[in-house]
C-alpha cells in the first residue's frame, strides 16, 4: 500500500506539463510576434518598387531588415507548423497517413525556412 | 479504427455564423503555409541575382499569380484579425454567445476595411506589387 495520496500520484504526470501545453504556448507566442514581424513585413512590400532588383537587395541586405526578415520567416514556419499540425491531428485519423503527413510537415516546413533565411543572409553578406 | 469519440465534432451542432468564421480561419491559416513556400521562392530568387529576379516578377505579374497573391493577402488579414480574436479569448475575455456574436462582426468589419486599403496599397497604385 502507498502512503502517497492520489493528488501526489498523478501531479506531474498529465498533460499540463506535456508536449500540448508546450504547443498551445509557442502558437500563441509565435502569434503574438508575428502581429508587429508581419505587419512590418507587409508595409515594406507596399511601400517597395518590387520590381526593381537592386532596390530589393539593398533594402533586404541592410542589416536590421536582415536580422528581422530572418526572424519574421522563423516565426513564421514555427506558427505555420504547428497550426498544421493541429489541422492533420483534427481531420487525419489513419495512424499511418497522419504519422507521415506530420512527419512531411515538419521536413517541408524546415527545409523551407532554411531556404528562405539562407537567401536573405547571402543577400546580406554577398550583396546578390 | 477505434469507435474512440474524435474531435471535431462538426456534424452534431446546428450550424451559426461563428462556425464559418473559424473555419475560415483554418483555411486562412492553411492558405498562408503555402503561401510562406512564395515568400521563401520570391526571397531565393532575389539572392539568384538580377536575372533569374526579373523572371520571378514576370511570373508574379501574370494574372494568375496576381490573384493568388490577392488572396494571400485576404487571408492573412482575415487570419490577423480572427487570431486577434482567438488570443482574446485565450486570456479568457469575450467568450459569452452575445460577445462572441459580435467579436465575429467585428472581425468581419475589421477585415474587410484593412482588406479594402491594403490592396489599394499593393495593387491599384502604379508600380505596386510584383
Amino acid at each position: 500500500m502507498s502512503l502517497r495520496t492520489p493528488l501526489g500520484r498523478v501531479l506531474g504526470h498529465g498533460p499540463a506539463r506535456g508536449a500540448a501545453v508546450h504547443h498551445w504556448w509557442v502558437q500563441r507566442l509565435s502569434s503574438l510576434a508575428l502581429l508587429p514581424l508581419s505587419l512590418w513585413l507587409l508595409c515594406n512590400l507596399a511601400r517597395l518598387p518590387l520590381a526593381d532588383h537592386a532596390v530589393v537587395t539593398q533594402w533586404i541586405a541592410s542589416s536590421w531588415n536582415a536580422l528581422w526578415l530572418v526572424l519574421t520567416i522563423l516565426v513564421m514556419a514555427w506558427h505555420s507548423v504547428l497550426g498544421v499540425q493541429v489541422v492533420i491531428e483534427d481531420y487525419v485519423h489513419s495512424v499511418a497517413v497522419k504519422t507521415t503527413s506530420l512527419l512531411l510537415s515538419q521536413f517541408v516546413h524546415w527545409l523551407v525556412a532554411a531556404a528562405a533565411a539562407y537567401a536573405v543572409l547571402r543577400i546580406a553578406f554577398r550583396g546578390a | 479504427m477505434s469507435a474512440r469519440p474524435l474531435s471535431p465534432h462538426l456534424s452534431v451542432y446546428r450550424f451559426a455564423y461563428t462556425m464559418a468564421l473559424s473555419i475560415a480561419h483554418r483555411i486562412t491559416g492553411l492558405a498562408l503555409s503555402v503561401g510562406l513556400l512564395l515568400l521563401a521562392a520570391w526571397l531565393l530568387s532575389a539572392a539568384a541575382g538580377a536575372e533569374v529576379y526579373a523572371r520571378t516578377v514576370a511570373l508574379l505579374s501574370g494574372w494568375f499569380f496576381r490573384l493568388v497573391l490577392l488572396g494571400l493577402l485576404a487571408a492573412f488579414l482575415y487570419h490577423t484579425c480572427a487570431g486577434i480574436r482567438h488570443l482574446l479569448w485565450d486570456s479568457g475575455r469575450g467568450l459569452e454567445k452575445p460577445q462572441a456574436r459580435r467579436g465575429a462582426v467585428l472581425v468581419i468589419v475589421a477585415f474587410v476595411i484593412a482588406f479594402i486599403v491594403s490592396a489599394w496599397a499593393l495593387f491599384a497604385r502604379s508600380g505596386g506589387a510584383a
